[in-house]
């Protein structure tokens, strides 16, 4: 389970940021936005190898004392950033892979509603478009053990 | 690698670690041969094959040989696998039978049993042969008799275990060959030792592995038994290996931590959970931390210990690997997993002690590093390492929190109490450091003993990380950690340092759209900004936090009172104003004309509605709100007229627009979408296009110069626009949310108005909104009057009343009682004055505001309308009849007046008939109040009528027909038609022949026929009106007629006034009848009917109706003795091609100009097809004597020839040239044959005076037996 999840745009700024409400939310956003600084470098690296080999999945951006941040990026440069819990040391790579793929499905759902206007904010007060997904999102900060 | 400090213990733990051979037997000897064999034993490599599928390894061998001692050996049960010898010489030079027997064998003997007793069979016996012994000695044995004797004894199936050494310390070939031999069988058998005393080593240690589970398990104890193994791998220079082993521990013991939170506690892991005491940090300098070490041992190891220790060794290992990098990064994993295990393990740890800890291990890291890199590889490396000093800085950061070391006072009692309490607990300083001047334990020590020395380590710390994150470009950290350096410099009340970290951190954010990081950040820099005094730049930020909806309600209130609290203090200067930017204050929603087109007339009044979206939290109360408005003189005068207004109208006159996008990233990358809009340019004069193409309306955003300095705080670019056009809204409260604020203006100078700024004043604050965007304009113009007269209709028909519009486009002339407009008179053309006539005033947006009657006065000359009262900039339209008298048209009919017009008009389209209507124009003058010039109007009346005329015959009845065509779209009602003979012949009736047969107009439609003697026409129809012409005595040669009808619109019920009848004057020539032409086509003699090829006779018949008469008198008359004759041409054509003319078709004849006459002619003719075919024209020409010069005539003979080539050539026409060429050719001799020749004329016969009595009849033909072959030659 994770405890901030974000939907980043090609541009940088945040389409979707969510964190579990018991924390300082701010933190987070703050977090997130460092982390974007190895997001970029990953993918810098990463320009060099094929376009159809590459792993989407960055793996973990960086440790800090408290939280892992881990990092996900489509082919269209939208970035996934999670943050997770340093002490949960149930979520291994598999897991975190896995739940970022489910961000991405979810993501891509988004982004086939004919009404939502790619580059915006994903809100989940319109029915139907970010309900979803912020459900989604939801059922990942839920703590599953 | 580093070699130890530390005087060499007889056992070892030093990297100089070898594994041990033990040395038996002949001690001198094995000191001669020891240089050579420790200096050629490393020198090949040996491959290594391992057990566990493990891959084989080129290993180069050293060997530590110590003599050997029964001590040596291992006992029973001890693990330990460093002293362990892994194998067993024994050396002797024995070559004399007697000595072996004596001493060595014995010896060897016993070297064997202790050997046996401690089951070693790592063992080797070699046998060193010196030549210059054997010399020496006379009774030596052979050489290889001791070797067998030796092998028998000892080795039995062993022979291996025996070898020779010969002249070892000779230079020969047999030496080296003897070297060779036994340096492999020794690398050989010590790689065999290897294998099976390892082997069964990780045999044990995986079988006390498993019994973890069980109650007794230590973690300490096995943790020595695997190490053990890992100094075995390094002592081979296997730090691979050995790295596997100290990893393996390590995630041995991270999955006790794991299971001990989850409740699965292992005993020996609650020794562990003692509670930290010691947070001296990692040391990374020697090799193996004895200290540590031993403590594990004696299982007194913390948490703490233990990691160190592990992380020590896998640090050493890593930089034998020549992998630093990974140091740092394991490092980082490291320490905050440490962090993460002692939380989990609930283990109690004094406040600052950790993070004096992590301090410690990150510097301590960090300069293990630089000590085996040099410059160049550090600084490339930057990205592995900034983590680690990034870590520091934040562990330092929260150190000088803790020890009060950031506030402004200093710290207190409590502060230094636990300060003594945190280096108490760093202990001494180890002795490996103390000599360094920059050790992390002084740099810890000195920055905790004072305010300034921890504000210089901070500072240095601080500055060296964001240095580095800048360097590798990580731009958002750098920025992260520049946002705590200003919180720091804010508690140490340094605003002005603060300042510049906390705009960096602000732009950066803004630019990628980060709204709470902004929200937060903008909140530090107000306040430093509020410490500094920068009064515009805090009131700024103020305003932008206000508005900011994530901040709450109290927040942003207080923000807003700042605001609030600035602008009523009394200015210092008065006059002086602070500019902001309007966007954080309030938008700009849209904005509503009235009148919506938003064009105005000088004087009148406009209004502008403007919905203000108030931002703020609290309803503001503002003194003013200035549209700053810029005047332009309208060059295009085009604009201004009334047609533009009209046509100009946008929609409802709302123009919104669009959110600010502050908010919003502004991205290099997302450059606001191309607003295309497409340009038609029209004439001005005839509306017709001029130009037209697409316009971009947003170029000067899509071409803006990116820059990347551009402060998106500063209010630098607003400037105040001061200019004489302002609309001004005074004491105005904006209540949070929408406002709707009313502007009024009375219009002065006509032109163009463009809002350009909208401001809001709040005491000495300006908020100033610099461009409103769209483009936002409204129009003043000044109009002169005009007059417009148009027919309602289309066009106007003469004849008939009809409606005109006069529109009076007041302008700026104000139309004053009495006003009239005076019209001249045209001569033919009437104005009809209505009773019941009303004129309509309009206001200019096209609204009725009133109508008055309409006073008409005529005389003679003038026509007077007075007009009614209306204002300046309205339009008066009123209506008015005219009646445009009908003049007969001028004749047309004189060139071909006999001629029936029928042919020529069914060559003409009908369509265009239509169209061809006769127009007559009517000027007139108009006199208008605001100009002493005249008016002069124009006006086209169109003659809805056409009417024709032709003569009909009926032997020698006649008979006159009148054709009258509608050519308007109105239906007409037709009455009292006349044809009257305006000639002076007295005799001549015209019977009208009207009233009794029924009309068949030229569409074959029936009109009806009323018994008032009224007929309609309607539009597009023709009426026929048909007279019969009697008299009495000679008719006469011409007759002059003119023909009257009555008409008026057939819809209209009554007229008021009686309408002129519609006339029509022609004149009729040579009508009466001067001959009678019958012809007649009888078969063959014999047969029935006429056949088709077969020769038929046409008889003709020219028959003189009259005697003399006046119009026979020309040059064809001839008189001689009592009989006059007159020459005649007959011509016998068959234009339709169904008869052949066999010989002459044509002949002269001499006709007696007397009554009854009669001339017969008989000619052959064929006919071509079978059935009833017309028969062949007989036309008749009068025959003039050739002195007259008419060259048009042709001759009668080349006349045939001249058409029988023209229609043969007519049936294969052919686009070729050839044949053009030949015809013009056949052409061009013709018409020289006939120059030059005194030819007759020929002169056609009017059609009046010929009456063919056969036309029109039909002879039967039947067709012949061969007609197909006529048929194919025909067609």
């Amino acid at each position: 389970m994770a405890v901030c999840v974000a939907v980043i745009a090609k541009e940088n700024y945040p389409l979707y940021i969510r964190s579990t409400p018991t924390e300082n939310e701010l933190k987070f956003h703050y977090m997130v936005h460092t982390s974007l600084d190895v997001v970029d470098e990953k993918i810098s690296a990463m320009g060099k190898a094929l376009v159809d080999q590459r792993e989407l999945y960055l793996g973990l951006l960086y440790p800090t004392e408290d939280y892992k941040v881990y990092g996900y990026v489509t082919n269209s440069k939208v970035k996934f950033v999670m943050v997770v819990d340093s002490s949960n040391t149930a979520l291994r790579d598999n897991e975190i892979r896995s739940m970022f793929r489910k961000l991405h499905n979810s993501y891509t759902d988004v982004m086939c509603n004919p009404f939502y206007n790619p580059g915006d904010r994903i809100q989940s007060r319109f029915v139907c478009l970010g309900r979803a997904f912020d459900n989604m999102v939801t059922s990942m900060m839920i703590p599953v053990c | 690698m580093d070699a130890s400090e530390e005087p060499l213990p007889p056992v070892i733990y030093t990297m100089e670690n070898k594994p041990i051979v033990t040395c038996a037997g002949d001690q001198n000897l094995f000191t001669s041969v020891y240089p050579t064999l420790s200096q050629q034993l490393p020198r090949e490599p040996m491959e290594w094959r391992r057990s566990y599928g493990r891959a084989p390894k080129m290993i180069h061998l050293e060997s530590n040989f110590v003599q050997f001692k029964e001590e040596l050996l291992p006992k029973e049960g001890n693990k330990a696998l460093l002293t362990f010898p892994f194998l067993h010489i024994y050396w002797t030079e024995c070559c004399d039978t007697e000595v072996y027997k004596a001493t060595v064998k014995d010896d060897l003997t016993k070297w064997q049993n202790v050997l046996k007793a401690h089951s070693s069979v790592d063992w080797l016996i070699v046998i060193v042969e010196n030549d210059a012994k054997k010399k020496n000695k006379t009774n030596i044995l052979p050489r290889t008799s001791i070797v067998d004797k030796i092998r028998n004894d000892f080795c039995n199936k062993q022979s291996d275990r025996c070898v020779v050494l010969s002249d070892p310390l000779k230079d020969s070939s047999r030496t080296q060959e003897s070297w060779n031999a036994f340096l492999t069988k020794l690398r050989t058998l010590l790689l065999m030792s290897f294998t099976k005393n390892l082997g069964k080593f990780e045999d044990d240690m995986r079988t006390l592995r498993e019994k973890r589970t069980e109650p007794g398990w230590s973690f300490c104890e096995y943790f020595m038994v695997q190490e053990e193994l890992a100094f075995v791998f390094e002592m081979l220079q296997q730090f691979e290996d050995a790295l596997v082993q100290y990893d393996e521990l390590d995630a041995l013991f991270s999955q006790y931590v794991v299971n001990f939170g989850a409740g699965d506690g292992a005993n020996w892991l609650t020794f562990f959970c003692q509670p930290v005491k010691s947070w001296n940090g990692l040391i990374l300098r020697k090799p193996i931390d004895m200290e540590k070490r031993e403590s594990i041992q004696r299982r007194e190891a913390t948490l703490l210990d233990l990691r160190s220790y592990l992380f020590s060794r896998q640090c050493t290992l890593l930089l034998f690997l020549q992998r630093p990098w990974e140091v740092a990064q394991r490092a980082l994993e490291l320490l905050h997993n440490c962090v993460q295990e002692l939380k989990l393990l609930e283990v109690s740890v004094p406040p600052g002690a950790l993070d004096c800890w992590v301090f410690l291990s990150c510097l301590e890291v960090l300069q293990r590093i630089e000590g085996c890199c040099d410059r160049a590889q550090i600084d490339s490396n930057i990205a592995h390492t900034v983590g680690l000093w990034s870590y520091a800085t934040e562990k330092l950061k929260s150190l000088g929190y803790l020890c009060g070391l950031v506030s402004e006072k200093g710290p207190n009692s409590e502060d230094l109490n636990r300060t003594v309490d945190l280096l108490a607990g760093l202990g001494a300083e180890r002795p490996e450091t103390a000599n360094t001047a920059q050790s992390p334990y002084k740099k810890l020590k000195e920055a905790l003993s004072s305010v300034e020395a921890f504000e210089k380590h901070y500072l240095d710390l601080s500055h060296a990380t964001i240095e580095m994150y800048t360097s590798i470009g990580r731009i958002r950290s750098a920025k992260f950690v520049g946002k705590d350096l200003a919180e720091f410099y804010m508690r140490k009340k340094a605003p002005q340092k603060a300042e510049i970290y906390l705009q960096g951190a602000l732009k950066n954010y803004l630019a990628e759209g980060w709204a709470l990081p902004i929200t937060h950040t903008r909140k530090q820099l107000a306040e430093c900004q509020k410490h500094l005094g920068q009064i515009e730049n805090y009131l700024q930020s103020s305003s932008l936090l206000a508005s900011d909806c994530h901040l709450t309600e109290e927040e942003r209130k207080h923000f807003c009172q700042e605001i609030l609290d600035f602008a009523s203090q009394p200015s210092d200067s008065p006059g002086h104003k602070i500019v902001l930017p309007m966007h954080s204050f309030a938008q700009l929603r849209d904005l509503h004309f009235d009148p919506s087109n938003a064009v105005v007339h000088v004087g009148g009044v406009l209004s502008i509605e403007i919905t203000m979206y108030s931002q703020m939290p609290v309803p503001v109360h503002v003194e003013q709100i200035v549209v700053n408005v810029h005047f332009s003189i309208e060059k295009n005068s085009y604009r201004k007229t009334a047609e533009w207004l009209t046509k100009h109208k946008t929609a409802n006159g709302i123009i919104n627009f669009p959110p600010e996008t502050a908010a919003f990233p502004v991205s290099q990358n997302s450059l606001p979408a191309l607003e295309l809009h497409e340009m038609l340019e029209r004439s001005p004069s005839d509306n017709s296009l001029n130009t037209t193409g697409i316009i971009c309306r947003n170029v000067h955003m899509l071409l803006r110069r990116q820059e990347s300095s551009s402060s998106l705080e500063m209010p630098s670019g607003l400037a105040l626009e001061e200019g004489p056009h302002v609309l001004r809204c005074s004491l105005v409260t904006l209540e949070p949310g929408a406002n709707k604020i009313t502007f009024r203006t009375q219009a002065k100078e006509p032109g163009t108005y463009t809002l350009r700024q909208l401001c809001a004043s709040v005491g000495s604050v300006w908020f100033v909104l610099p461009h409103i965007y769209p483009i936002v304009q409204y129009d003043v113009y000044s109009q002169e009057p005009q007059l417009h007269v148009e027919p309602l209709a289309d066009s106007l028909l003469a004849g008939i009343p009809q409606k005109v519009k006069f529109t009076v486009t007041t302008g700026h002339y104000t139309i004053k009682n009495g006003d009239s407009l005076q019209l001249s008179n045209a001569e033919a053309m009437l104005i009809l004055c209505p009773v019941e006539s009303r004129a309509v005033v309009y206001s200019n947006t096209r609204e009725q505001s009133s109508d008055a009657a309409l006073r008409i006065q005529s005389s003679d000359k003038v026509t007077s309308i007075s007009l009614p009262a209306a204002p300046a900039y309205h339009v008066i339209e009123f209506e008015l009849e005219v009646l445009s008298l009908p003049s007969a048209p001028a004749l047309g009919g004189e060139s071909d007046m006999l001629g029936t017009p029928e042919p020529h008009r069914k060559h003409k389209d009908k369509q265009k008939t239509g169209h061809c209507m006769v127009t007559t124009d009517h000027k007139v003058s108009i006199d208008c109040p605001w100009s002493i010039y005249s008016t002069v109007i124009a006006l086209t009346f169109s003659v809805p009528f056409r009417t024709t005329h032709a003569l009909l015959s009926s032997g020698t009845r006649k008979y006159v027909q009148v054709c009258v065509e509608n050519l308007s779209e109105l239906d007409f009602q037709l009455s009292d038609s006349y044809l009257v003979d305006t000639g002076d012949s007295t005799d001549l009736q015209l019977v009208p022949l009207n009233t009794q047969s029924q009309q068949v107009n030229m569409a074959d439609l029936r009109v009806s026929f009323s018994a008032e003697n009224r007929r309609h026409i309607h539009s597009k129809q023709s009426l026929f009106f048909v007279w019969e012409l009697k008299w009495t005595e000679e008719p006469p040669p011409s007759l002059h007629c003119r023909f009257s009808v009555g008409f008026s619109p057939a819809s209209e019920e009554q007229l008021s006034i009686s309408l002129k009848p519609y006339t029509y004057e022609f004149q009729v020539e040579n009508f009466f009848t001067l001959y009678n032409v019958k012809a007649e086509i009888s078969p063959p003699s014999g047969m029935e009917y006429c056949r088709t090829g077969s020769l038929c006779s046409l008889e003709v018949l020219i028959t003189r109706l009259s005697d003399l008469l006046e119009v026979d008198k020309d040059e064809a008359l001839t008189e001689s003795d009592e009989h006059v004759t007159t020459k005649l041409m007959y011509e016998v054509v068959d234009n339709s091609s169904n008869w052949a003319v066999c010989g002459k078709s044509c002949g002269v004849i001499s006709m007696p100009v007397a009554a009854q006459a009669t001339h017969r002619v008989h000619m052959e003719v064929m006919p071509l097809f079978a059935g009833y075919l017309p028969l062949p024209d007989v036309r008749l020409f009068k025959y003039l004597p050739h002195h007259s010069a008419h060259s048009s005539q042709l001759d009668a003979d080349s006349w045939i020839e001249n058409d029988s080539l023209s229609v043969d050539k007519h049936g294969d026409e052919q686009p070729d040239s050839s044949s053009l060429k030949s015809r013009g050719s056949v052409h061009s001799v013709c018409s020289s044959e006939h120059k030059g020749l005194p030819m007759p004329r020929l002169q056609a016969l009017p059609a009046g005076q010929v009456f063919n009595s056969s036309s029109g009849t039909q002879v039967l033909v039947i067709p012949s037996q061969d007609d197909h072959v006529l048929e194919v030659s025909v067609t």
